[in-house]
């Protein structure tokens, strides 16, 4: 009997934004394509850029929805319970009037569930889309959020909810460690950090690093821009016992395919035995017991 | 008094050197960091802190091991997979609560309580380039949204008491909740990008969010020669949007040295990034009628 087969969750983040993730995440999909099946799933809903690189055809786009209440006005006794139980001020009544800010909601349905005589429905409220297609021989997947919604994590857990269950899937996670990077880390295998050799990299990669060890997922460091700034990045993290499993260096004509659109393994295919070592190293760290 | 706030969708494209050379070059005014979850304009204002005020962003749901009687109402109402079976007992996920309180008032038995949680930190320092107010957010925290409105009040309120003529706010990467609190009650949004096909694709999310919250927008293009190409084409794409074009920094390394220093990129007279840098705060402030 074959063990059933099991997707292999990284998930490419970073403290600090522009690093790298998406150069990282695009090129380590393209490579990895020789080893077996891959999903590249870009969860920087707010600003993604994986489709920039990739065109890919989409073949499914379906909404994100929030559930939000809608107060029907001819049952309302105008009590104000719904108000009150509100954690995020979403709902406010004033005399025989109902205010609602959607952008306040997080779709918890707790006024539904306290409204006394059951004025209130839920409804869904559009927050983005989740859309799928294929590029390059990979599966891609892909949030947005609509501008000017406030909420990025909703469409994050719609789309993680999607991904296929079996062979490489890349998570692309949005810059930070706030909750839209918490949402992305959640269930990954392994966290592979991109970080550049600056003080404000450092200072934002041990962030970074910060949170990994909260959710307990081991991690590994791709650096980037290498050869700029000093090797304090690399000094930290060899104190810390974290693996520099590649470096990219600094270099324009990096820069400029970038630019362009064109990913560092199709611009340069020399690098990508590298992006496929890195692949096979990153199943290996994974299982390493700690 | 003027309030400008620097985006700019993408992240790492040079919010944080712009915010810290404005720092050193305007006078009568307050700094606000509000990209908390990644503040990094500290590491070269040197601040003294002053004042730490903790932050309490949203409660969280605790389960009272010993009241719990396993029934799992709360895990029916919680929309956020919060809740955890273990053992036959419930307990709930801080990494995953949003404190709405739902499953407290699904709770039969009256076994969950929300509690107050720490979630970051507030800090007002001095610096040699006047006050400065930033807000530090624990990796993982929801609310970054609000931490950012509490630390511009803050910045707000001693901006006023200072006689503050102009309040330069460093935000977040992406359009989500942070972004979003700190545009409000904004004169004008400072958008620093960077020529490449992605920042372009980000550069047009953030302003269509500017423009829902009828912020005026300006645009800086950073590292402008890593790519004549783009920065052409970010110049007509501003054209076309009837954005104000303020400026064009070079990539120069003397910018990551002046981090490593812990200064800001204009104290050093001689570097190409400086001189554009302090171009671009005099159009800024012709701008801002400063």
């Amino acid at each position: 009997m074959t063990a059933e087969p099991r997707p292999f969750r990284v998930a490419v983040a970073s403290g600090k934004g522009g690093t790298g993730k998406t150069t990282v995440a695009v090129s380590l999909a393209l490579a990895a394509r020789d080893l077996g099946p891959v999903t590249l799933a870009d969860c920087d809903v707010e600003e993604p850029n994986d489709h920039v690189f990739l065109s890919p055809k989409i073949e499914e786009s379906e909404p994100v929805s929030l559930l939000v209440p809608q107060v029907d006005e001819d049952v309302c006794t105008y009590c104000g319970a719904c108000a009150k139980a509100c954690r995020y001020g979403a709902l406010a009544v004033i005399g025989r009037k109902i205010l609602f800010h959607p952008e306040l909601c997080h779709g918890c349905g707790l006024c539904a569930r306290v409204c006394p005589v059951s004025a209130i429905t839920e409804v869904p409220r559009p927050v983005g889309r989740i859309e799928r297609g294929r590029a390059k021989g990979i599966q891609f997947w892909q949030g947005v959020l609509n501008p000017g919604e406030p909420m990025a994590t909703p469409v994050i857990q719609a789309l993680k909810g999607r991904l296929p269950d079996d062979g490489l899937v890349i998570l692309d996670a949005p810059p930070g460690t706030a909750c839209p990077v918490i949402e992305t880390l959640k269930g990954a295998d392994y966290a592979l950090l991109v970080a550049e050799p600056t003080p404000f990299g450092l200072h934002d990669l041990k962030l970074a690093v910060g949170v990994t060890r909260e959710l307990g997922i081991p991690a590994g460091v791709a650096i980037s821009k290498h050869g700029i700034g000093t090797d304090e990045v690399e000094r930290y993290l060899a104190g810390e016992g974290i693996p520099v499993l590649l470096r990219i260096p600094m270099d324009r004509k990096f820069a400029e395919a970038y630019a362009q659109g064109t990913s560092l393994v199709e611009a340069f295919p020399e690098w990508k035995s590298r992006f496929i070592e890195l692949a096979q190293r990153i199943t290996m760290e994974a299982e390493v017991p700690r | 008094m003027k309030e400008l706030v620097v985006i700019s969708g993408k992240g790492g494209t040079g919010k944080t050197t712009v915010v810290g050379a404005f720092a050193a070059l305007a006078q009568g005014k307050v700094i606000a960091d509000c990209d908390v979850d990644a503040a990094d304009l500290h590491l070269i204002l040197k601040p003294q802190v002053e004042k730490t005020i903790a932050y309490e962003g949203s409660e969280l749901a605790t389960v009272d091991a010993g009241l719990c009687t396993g029934c799992g109402e709360c895990r029916k109402a919680c929309r956020f997979d919060a809740v955890l079976e273990e053992g036959g007992k419930f307990r709930v996920d801080p990494l995953s609560c949003e404190g709405c309180g739902a499953c407290a008032h699904a709770c039969p038995v009256g076994a969950i309580e929300l509690k107050p949680r720490l979630s970051g930190w507030i800090y007002v320092s001095r610096t040699p380039y006047g006050t400065l107010v930033h807000g530090e957010l624990r990796p993982g925290e929801e609310t970054s949204g609000k931490l950012v409105a509490q630390v511009k009040m803050r910045a707000r309120e001693l901006a006023r008491l200072e006689g503050a003529r102009l309040l330069i706010i460093d935000g977040s990467p992406g359009i989500g909740c942070p972004v979003i609190a700190s545009l409000s009650g904004a004169h004008a949004a400072l958008v620093v990008t960077e020529p490449s096909m992605s920042a372009l694709h980000d550069l047009a999310r953030v302003v269509e969010v500017a423009r829902h919250f009828r912020t005026r927008v300006f645009l800086a293009i950073n590292k402008a020669d890593l790519s004549p190409e783009f920065s052409e084409r970010i110049e007509s794409y501003a054209k076309e949007e009837g954005l104000s074009m303020l400026g064009r920094i070079p990539y120069d390394e003397g910018v990551v040295w002046a981090q490593v220093a812990g200064r800001p990129a204009v104290e050093d007279g001689a570097s190409p990034a400086a001189a554009a840098l302090r171009t671009l705060w005099e159009r800024v402030a012709e701008h801002l009628s400063l």
